[in-house]
């Protein structure tokens, strides 16, 4: 027995409440963070991930006291990313009780920020999340601001980078499948995963059990994130664990 | 005075492992603290950690507590954590900063060829995620956890203890290293009991209830 593949449910945030249609049974508000968080918890999530989609400064406050409440209750690793800009939103990060951070825009802008970040916190607490675009075959394009804005650089050669600058983790999202939910892209994967040697998130495209399981033996994934088959109450996490263990994936009972 | 003394030496997310520990136990007096009087009165102390070692070992000399952690370590239940543990020992490859010397042997990095697998498969480093513990031996902390138990780990370091009898835990990344070390009334962890769920707040509120003895 080795290192389970781990299943990573996200959350988008705003102003401290979960936003985007979390539809559990019996959720007394579906918008409440810590709910949310709990009821994956129970099911057996390995980690979760939260979203801060507007990530406004005036804002930021809220998402600190969201992370305090559920680091308080939930005690598995958490992954915070939106608007992570200097090395201070990080320190408030994880004094919050975030266990990762996700730089991206900030990352692209300066790039700096990965060997202050990894210097002061470690590697392992700091991800690089990679928004990439197909640009042409086998070559895909970084993207910012949530997918809006053209880098005009290279994703493989970027993953290369932030790893050699410290980044510990890469959570990769592929912009032509996000929320298409016809399965990852399995060939970016494949690529990144090959071209470093930190562990890759796989994100963007999940529809069903069987493209979680194609992320990890295709794509060769170390983790596999999703977020709408689980909030709309498609799948259960156990579900989906059971779908890994039947394709002869490690996971956590 | 507290009952619980979590060493706050400067280095990053302290709260997670001071809540954890107040789920377990409601009724403990437990605080955060850098005061070297508070920690020479608790009757626990926990001594977590993450980031870099010489890192870790600058702001605890810095912050003027290494003598009393060495103390805490000598005389009461002591936990240490990740990086909390990795400190116990004389010397890390992460640097020249020497640890506290508690235990004797090194903390070494994974080998990058070691991480090859013949299947063609290359793991990954940081180990990250959740790997099955084995119990090297009983211990009053792994009462109540199944031996093999997954805990979750986020670490390019672990420690090579130079006495084998206190290793407590071994995990496979993809050879067995030392994931878990007990001496007398020392029980320290690569993994983060503060973050692996049940498993992790089982061994938590076993150190609470320890008496120190082996």
């Amino acid at each position: 027995m080795g290192l389970a593949k781990r299943i990573i449910p996200c959350l988008d945030v705003a102003e401290g409440r979960v936003v985007k249609g979390i539809n559990f049974v019996n959720l007394r508000d579906a918008g409440d963070p810590v709910e949310v968080a709990r009821r994956y918890d129970e099911q057996g999530a390995d980690e979760l991930a939260f979203l801060d989609i507007r990530a406004s400064i005036e804002t930021r406050g809220l998402l600190y006291h969201m992370i305090e409440a559920v680091a308080d209750q939930v005690f598995i690793p958490l992954t915070v990313g939106g608007g992570v800009n200097s090395v201070d939103d990080i320190r408030a990060l994880l004094n919050a009780g975030a266990d990762k951070v996700s730089i991206n825009t900030a990352g692209v802008r300066h790039p700096g920020l990965f060997e202050e970040a990894a210097g002061r916190y470690g590697s392992q607490c700091i991800v690089a999340a990679i928004d990439a675009k197909q640009s042409a075959p086998e070559a895909w394009e970084v993207y910012t601001h949530g997918g809006r804005t053209p880098t005009g650089m290279d994703a493989i050669e970027w993953a290369r980078e932030v790893v050699a600058r410290g980044a510990g983790e890469i959570l990769l999202t592929s912009m032509d499948r996000d929320g298409a939910r016809t399965g990852f892209d399995l060939e970016l994967t494949r690529a990144i995963v090959e071209a470093v040697e930190v562990p890759v998130i796989a994100s963007g495209g999940v529809g069903s059990l069987q493209d979680l399981v194609d992320g990890i033996l295709e794509g060769g994934a170390d983790a596999v994130l999703a977020a709408s088959i689980f909030h709309y109450g498609e799948f259960t996490i156990g579900q989906a664990k059971a779908a890994l263990a039947a394709a002869g994936i490690e996971i956590r009972d | 005075m507290p009952a619980i003394a979590v060493v706050d030496y400067g280095m990053g997310n302290l709260r997670s492992v001071a809540k954890a520990l107040a789920h377990v136990a409601p009724d403990e007096h437990i605080v955060v603290t850098a005061d070297p009087r508070v920690i020479r009165a608790a009757d626990r102390v926990v001594l977590p950690g993450q980031s870099a070692m010489p890192d870790c070992m600058r702001c605890l000399d810095a912050s003027g507590l290494a003598d009393v952690v060495q103390e805490a370590a000598a005389t009461r239940p002591f936990l240490g954590i990740c990086l909390g543990l990795q400190m116990l020992f004389q010397s890390s490859e992460e640097g020249p900063t020497p640890g506290l010397g508690v235990l004797p042997g090194r903390v070494v990095r994974f080998r990058d060829a070691a991480m090859q697998l013949p299947s063609g498969v290359r793991l990954k480093v940081p180990h990250m995620g959740w790997s099955p513990v084995r119990q090297a031996r009983p211990h009053p902390l792994w009462a109540g956890i199944a031996d093999g138990t997954r805990f979750y780990f986020a670490h390019s370091y672990h420690p090579v203890p130079k006495d084998r009898a206190v290793i407590a835990g071994t995990a496979d990344y993809p050879t067995a290293f030392t994931c878990a070390i007990a001496r007398a009334n020392i029980f320290a962890t690569q993994f983060h009991p503060e973050k692996s769920h049940r498993a992790g707040l089982r061994l938590l509120a076993n150190f609470v209830a320890w008496n120190g003895c082996d």
